[in-house]
């Protein structure tokens, strides 16, 4: 049974193609990488699974029900998403964002319960942000906004997350940090990653685009083959195996 | 420097009634505080006391209709401001600065010189007025929308450009009308002004107020994400164009109504919010009601600067707000981080 199921999924803007016929799904509990070049169509398939791009043919069913019938509302409560939106002019408090997560939990009239303000210092506690709650969120670095908006992804209580780059900005450290964390959460996860070696250590399973196209789905080392590395990114690679853990090496075609 | 919001509330509103009993005590015959708190108990409770006929019409009829509607005005176009700011994403954004003000002023015009929308009794100018800031509203968001985003300042620009052009049409309506009489009292109320202030005036206007802040302070957590981004919103719950269209509309009734009874008062939705921001954070539900607030006591001192302070002239109160208002815009201008990639 699967949680998430992309079925002929395509996407377009202003008649170009972004995202071809992908089919994909996720079980509940995996934490499926997407991994693909610049421009392969990760962010585009992702935004139109937390519902901002329509696509223009196939249908997305999370938990049974089609994302682009249900509410905003509905869909917030069991997908949350971590993307890469920069905030304008207005600041506000780490813990002001974070409790932004409880937004669909809430109706009219609900104030902020205690229950609410100990799920955000836990949330904030899983990022190891807690000591930061009461600073301006423009004033921390790259890598702590990123875990900031984390925290506030976990605030929602989904059952779904969406991830696209999270580890950008962030250094060795905390990227490791970051997708140890999602691995331990348990919560069903699809992420955008850049970095190979990374995904082919955390993800349970990777999916390959390439132009808008799903070229490869299975597991890192099923997926992350020389041959299909050299074609989809155009580069020479080397797949090994270093303590039990896929290791890629890459280096410019000769040309 | 935060002010807890159980302080800073009951403060605001012993200083507003404050400031609302000490305006009226202020003019060309001084009267005492005990004088007006007493004319007023004495009106609404239907006794009579010790004190001149002069003296009951000075309060009752001229200066206490003023400075409520000044606290008012004040408070709803505070208030404007913050969630116009907040729906465009800009802290520039203010009804004056977008235009909005000249619009609704546009459709209160055509209404007056053309005798419009009769069948609405007094409340066709506020009608006409919601009409044209409407419809402004919207052509500059339109404008500044490039390419599915939202850019800063193509919205001032958009906002300064619509503003002169419904001015001068403004203008254009009130010079070629037959109507003699329209031309001097648009020509006092284009600058705002809140003279000749009945009782009558102020239902409409109070009862849009106490509406409009409502639905938006309820709005409050929708607010806060749409001022993260828009696509943000929609990922934590909130249906964005459904939230926007009822923006406009609210945000454009109470522009419309504050602009009919008083004319386009400038600025006071920019400096209000940035200051309120300043005490209490981004949060809207803190914001809106200490906006609502400062708003109404900000303007009545600046209605009894302009009685006041070239006495016997009275000075409209939109050239007061201007007056403090440019420079501040101007000082938020360059201390703005505006960053290349916003304004390319």
């Amino acid at each position: 049974m699967s949680q998430l199921i992309v079925d002929g999924v395509s996407v377009e803007i202003e008649g170009r193609r972004l995202v071809d016929q992908v089919l994909l799904d996720v079980a509940p509990g995996q934490f499926v990488g997407l991994v693909g070049p610049n421009g392969s169509g990760k962010s585009s398939l992702l935004r139109a699974i937390y519902r901002v791009l329509k696509p223009s043919a196939g249908r997305i069913v999370h938990l049974g029900d089609e994302v682009w019938k249900v509410s905003a509302r509905q869909a917030a409560r069991r997908m949350a998403v971590v993307a890469q939106e920069r905030m304008g002019e207005f600041d506000f408090t780490v813990d002001e964002i974070v409790m932004m997560g409880r937004t669909p939990h809430k109706r009219l009239l609900d104030t902020d319960t205690a229950a609410d303000h100990e799920l955000v210092e836990r949330c904030l506690g899983q990022v190891a942000m807690r000591h930061c709650a009461g600073r301006l969120f423009q004033s921390l670095s790259g890598g702590e906004k990123q875990r900031v908006l984390v925290a506030r992804a976990l605030a929602q209580q989904p059952e779904f997350l969406v991830l696209d780059e999270p580890t950008n900005h962030l250094d060795i450290r905390h990227q490791l940090e970051l997708l140890e964390l999602i691995g331990r959460l348990g919560t069903t996860t699809l992420a955008a990653l850049h970095d190979l070696n990374l995904a082919a250590r955390y993800c349970d399973r990777l999916a390959m685009l390439c132009e808008g196209r799903l070229v490869a789905a299975g597991t890192p080392a099923e997926v992350l083959t020389a041959e299909r590395i050299s074609a989809v990114y155009g580069v020479e690679a080397t797949v090994g195996e270093a303590n039990g853990l896929l290791r890629i090496d890459f280096r410019l075609k000769q040309q | 420097m935060r002010i807890p919001l159980a302080l800073l509330l009951p403060g605001l509103a012993a200083a507003l009634a404050l400031s609302v009993t000490l305006a009226v005590t202020i003019g060309p015959v001084n009267l005492s505080m005990l004088t007006v708190w007493n004319i007023a108990w004495a009106k609404l409770s239907g006794s009579t006391g010790m004190w001149s006929a002069a003296e009951e019409n000075i309060v009752w009829m001229l200066r206490l209709p003023r400075v409520l509607l000044a606290a008012l005005v004040g408070g709803g176009l505070a208030v404007v401001g913050v969630a116009m700011q907040a729906v465009v994403r800009n802290p520039l954004a203010d009804p004056y600065v977008l235009g909005v003000s000249s619009g609704a002023s546009v459709g209160a015009v055509l209404v007056l010189g053309g005798g419009w929308l009769g069948f609405l009794g007094i409340y066709a100018v506020s009608a006409g007025a919601f009409a044209g800031a409407v419809v402004s509203f919207v052509l500059v968001f339109l404008i500044a929308v490039a390419g599915g985003r939202l850019w800063p300042l193509r919205l001032v620009l958009a906002g300064m450009a619509c503003g002169y052009s419904l001015s001068g049409l403004t203008s254009l309506i009130v010079l070629t009308s037959e109507n003699r009489e329209l031309a001097r009292t648009a020509m006092e109320w284009m600058l705002g002004s809140l003279g000749g202030t009945a009782w009558s005036d102020l239902g409409l206007p109070a009862a849009v107020l106490v509406m409009g802040t409502g639905y938006l302070a309820l709005s409050g957590r929708k607010l806060n994400a749409l001022l993260v981004g828009d696509e943000t919103a929609a990922t934590l719950g909130v249906d964005v164009g459904r939230l926007r269209l009822r923006l406009f509309i609210v945000l454009s009734l109470l522009t419309g109504v504050m602009v009919a009874v008083s004319g386009a008062i400038g600025f006071v939705g920019l400096v209000i919010p940035h200051v309120v921001r300043m005490l209490v954070g981004t949060d809207h539900r803190r914001v809106l009601p200490v906006a609502a607030l400062l708003g109404g006591v900000f303007l009545i001192w600046v209605d009894v600067a302009a009685r006041m302070s070239f006495a016997p002239i009275e000075l409209p109160v939109g050239v007061i707000t201007a007056l403090l208002g440019g420079p501040f815009f101007i000082w938020m201008l360059a201390t703005q981080r505006w960053r290349s990639k916003d304004t390319a």
